[in-house]
């Protein structure tokens, strides 16, 4: 464990450090980047079989900031069909789950993971995140790096109750490339994760690593100067392209028009408040939106500037100090950016962090409240439910629970935001896919089959 | 405040006052969890005097002499979370080299380092961890090229200058994939290492010790002395099941060897033979994932599988990321983990001593550091709730009976920016 965290300190701050912005405007125009050049890649996930299921007696999260006691939540193809209190008729074709004295939410969302571009075993062979070799890479897509047999994701799932996720490019780069959004459903390809009708999003980073990793071979950006004038040249001839036919094709221009159109969502990893504001206008300036800070540790100094863009913070509860752009952070980040009515989102950008996203925004809500910032339960799960999906663009789909979302549910042996629970049941579109009553009832990946520890309970 | 004898019952809430020195005090009312490994007990109390704790347990209506009784009204009381092998101390900031004491790469001596002087008991990190509840840690090199990072210390997490409870207090040594890596390239070149090392070190105790011929540096095999000898313990970073086995069967040739296995991710599948040998472990406890060909068994329930088969676990091995004031989340987890089918967790008590009592012990300081019980250090932390909840925190820090301050880096900047308004100066004018 210590060696793989000096690695990343000495040779891989990249990894650690890597981050996202995304815009929060789902993709409606009709001229898709993502999508007019023939979709590439596409999406054949089918969700798999469920009975129509009743939660019942449950205390409800909807992740949109409401709370219901004694609730009721109706399941039926694939889709939350309606939810409501007690009083909620249950048609007599519901498979019933008694909830009482447990807790339900909508499926967790991880909006920063290199869950299968920096897959276990960490070994160099599966060490696929980071295209360094240039300091603007918008051709590379996430997707291509992602093994699905990353055993991490059986891990999130278990543990963390993670229904959605966002596999970034790392942080070596200004322009990291493009991210995926995957449902986290084990498959055997890549494509059978992806999450339908999800937009891209578009990696960059502020700060230290890409002036690190390209200054140390002695190439432009060595500074954050270099930075903003790499990444401003870059727009700008995306620009021209952008305005052009487009038909001349180029794999990294079409990703940057797609941000410029607003249908690919840019996810900005940027530490310090002062470069944040530096990236707002830099975006102002060339015609884009970022959708969240990634990593975004000294949010909370410019919480109003913010919300007045609506950008969302991705953020951890307390990690500081490993690095000198994350010096100033401190655990009441998320309480502050809330009380100014800002977006927080808690993130994880880590293969075990990603298996307590609840437990992280359960510190930072308890961080407030010893300053005097008070944040109701059903608030602080929309951090890491309904706020990642606006983040990442499928808050239209998924994220809360309303009827017609899709049912992506976690079912909890007591509240998530207590150090004391953990996911008892997880459903994906209405499909059970994972129960702790059940030893079959998790994944289990190809790299693990007959090696020891084989189906534990991890 | 001068002292008087007063039935506890009849006690009412004094303020805590601002304190530099030990002093005398009687923690009333309290949730106490001593740390053992018992089950908290309410209506509890705590009495120090000296520095050192001289009851703690249920209010039996005794009669107590002291300068101060703090009435907690219930809140939770317990000994101070003892961090085991942390860097803490060591850096300002883990990525800034030049801040940076953990290893030494570049150095022609690697047994012979020795953190103790290179501790800054004023780093952020010290303060940051003193503020969640952490009073004492020990501190660990980073391997730099050799296989033996170096010597450990012991430290209190005080504001003050004096750190190191006990310096050179234990040798680190790697093996597994980074040992061999350090070692020239293989395990079958680790183990030679290893044994060479030692064997050198014992001839240079002997006053046998043909230098010229020698791989160890003098420095180096000086110091491995102890450690042969079994005067120093020896902490060896491992984790896959196999090389586990190989280790204990070293105590054959090196019998002395007082052995401390950290990280350990595949020790539920020897847990058997570690708990015959009598070697404690120091456990990762939330490693689930075959992170490395080493750890493919790595599960949450291998702590308490190896709990369970009879070995001396404490959590430990935090650094970096996960923070040593995350101990108590990590213990939590374990809790957690009872209610999960399949799964071995702890019991709550279990869970607070292996970041308390059971590391302190592990460091040869049983009933002298992380517990409350007569004798033992007054380091004590009052809680504003159940301490392994994620929603607590600590309200009060005493090390060795010295209340702590809480303020750190992180709690000023909290500070000047509970708000946003610039409008009379700007933020650097608020201080």
């Amino acid at each position: 464990m210590q060696f793989r965290t000096l690695a990343l300190l000495g040779g891989m701050i990249a990894l650690a450090a890597c981050s996202t912005t995304g815009d929060s405007r789902p993709g409606t125009s009709s001229k898709n980047a993502a999508t007019e050049n023939g979709a590439p890649f596409p999406s054949t996930y089918k969700p798999y079989p469920g009975v129509p299921t009743a939660l019942v007696g449950a205390t409800v999260f909807d992740g949109a900031g409401a709370k219901i006691e004694n609730g009721t939540v109706l399941l039926a193809g694939g889709k939350v069909v309606a939810i409501g209190g007690p009083d909620l008729a249950i048609p007599a074709e519901y498979t019933r789950i008694d909830g009482v004295g447990k807790f339900v939410t909508p499926g967790v969302i991880d909006i920063h993971s290199h869950l299968g571009d920096y897959a276990s075993p960490a070994v160099e062979a599966n060490s696929d995140g980071n295209e360094a070799t240039s300091p603007t890479t918008p051709e590379v897509w996430a997707e291509h790096s992602v093994w699905p047999q990353d055993p991490g994701f059986s891990r999130a799932l278990a543990n963390g109750g993670v229904t959605s996720l966002q596999i970034l490019p790392g942080s070596a780069n200004l322009m990291g490339g493009r991210s995926v959004t995957l449902k986290n459903i084990p498959s055997r390809t890549v494509q059978g994760m992806k999450f339908p009708g999800a937009p891209y999003g578009f990696k960059m980073a502020c700060g230290e690593n890409p002036k690190r990793v390209y200054g140390g071979k002695g190439r432009m950006p060595s500074t954050r100067m270099g930075n903003f004038a790499v990444n401003r040249q870059t727009w700008l001839d995306a620009k021209k392209y952008a305005a052009g036919d487009r038909k001349n094709r180029d794999l990294a221009k079409e990703t940057l028009a797609g941000a410029l159109d607003g249908q690919i969502l840019v996810h900005n990893h940027c530490y310090r408040a002062d470069e944040m504001a530096l990236v707002i206008d830099m975006a102002k300036e060339m015609g884009y939106k970022v959708s969240a800070f990634h990593h975004a540790v000294e949010s909370y100094k410019i919480g109003d500037l913010l919300k007045e863009n609506d950008i969302c913070s991705a953020i951890w509860a307390d990690w500081y100090g490993f690095k000198m752009e994350s010096y100033d952070g401190i655990p009441e980040n998320a309480a502050i950016l809330q009380r100014e009515g800002a977006c927080v989102v808690i993130h994880s950008d880590d293969a075990n962090g990603i298996q307590r996203l609840n437990q992280e925004a359960a510190k930072a809500q308890a961080s407030g409240r010893r300053m005097g910032i008070t944040i109701a339960d059903a608030d602080v799960i929309s951090w890491f439910t309904r706020n990642p999906a606006k983040a990442m663009g499928i808050d239209k789909q998924t994220g809360s629970l309303e009827a017609g979302k899709m049912a992506d549910v976690v079912l909890w042996n007591g509240n998530p935001l207590s150090i004391y629970s953990r996911p008892e049941k997880v459903w994906i579109d209405g499909a059970l896919m994972y129960d702790y009553d059940n030893p079959k009832m998790r994944p289990v990946s190809d790299f693990e089959l007959g090696q020891p520890g084989e189906g534990d309970v991890k | 405040m001068t002292a008087r004898r007063f039935l506890l019952a009849a006690v009412s809430l004094i303020a805590l006052p601002q304190v530099v020195h030990a002093q005398d005090f009687v923690i009333t009312n309290a949730t106490v969890a001593k740390g053992d490994g018992s089950e908290p007990i309410s209506g509890g109390v705590v009495e120090v005097r000296g520095g050192k704790v001289v009851y703690a347990g249920p209010a039996m209506g005794q009669a107590m002499e002291t300068d101060t009784v703090i009435d907690v009204a219930g809140m939770w009381v317990t000994p101070g979370i003892f961090a085991a092998v942390t860097d803490i101390g060591l850096a300002d900031v883990g990525g800034v080299s030049e801040s940076n004491d953990t290893s030494a790469n570049s150095s022609p001596f690697n047994a012979a380092l020795d953190v103790a002087t290179s501790i800054n008991p004023s780093s952020q990190d010290i303060a940051v961890t003193r503020v969640g509840g952490v009073t004492r840690a020990t501190v660990a090199p980073s391997p730099g090229k050799s296989i033996f990072a170096g010597q450990g210390a012991l430290i209190d997490t005080g504001a003050d200058p004096d750190a190191v409870t006990e310096a050179r207090a234990f040798q680190l040594v790697t093996l597994g994939e980074g040992g061999a890596r350090l070692a020239g390239g293989s395990r079958v070149a680790s183990e030679v290492t290893l044994r060479n090392a030692l064997r050198e070190a014992r001839a240079f105790a002997d006053g046998k010790w043909g230098g010229d011929d020698a791989m160890l540096t003098r420095a180096d095999a000086a110091a491995l002395g102890p450690v042969v000898a079994g005067k120093q313990k020896l902490y060896i970073r491992v984790e896959r099941a196999s090389d586990i086995r190989t280790l204990l069967a070293m105590k054959q040739e090196f019998q002395q060897l007082d052995m401390v296995l950290v990280g350990v991710s595949e020790g539920w599948l020897v847990a058997k033979e570690l708990a015959a040998s009598g070697v404690p472990v120091i456990a990762d406890p939330l490693d689930d994932l075959p992170s490395s060909f080493e750890q493919l068994a790595a599960t949450q329930s291998n702590v308490g599988r190896m709990t369970q088969a009879g070995v001396k676990v404490a959590i430990g091995g935090i650094a970096a990321f996960d923070q040593p004031r995350n101990l108590k989340q990590y213990a939590g987890n374990l809790v957690a983990l009872q209610k999960v089918p399949r799964a071995a967790g702890l019991s709550w008590g279990q869970a607070l001593a292996s970041i308390t009592s059971i590391p302190a012990a592990i460091s040869g300081m049983g009933g002298k550091l992380g517990v409350l019980a007569p004798g033992a250090a007054a380091d004590v932390v009052v809680w504003d709730g159940d301490p392994l909840e994620l929603s607590s925190a600590p309200v009060h820090v005493f090390i060795d009976g010295v209340q702590q301050p809480l303020e750190n880096h992180q709690t000023r900047l909290r500070d000047r920016y509970k708000n946003l308004d610039e409008s009379a100066l700007p933020k650097a004018y608020d201080w």
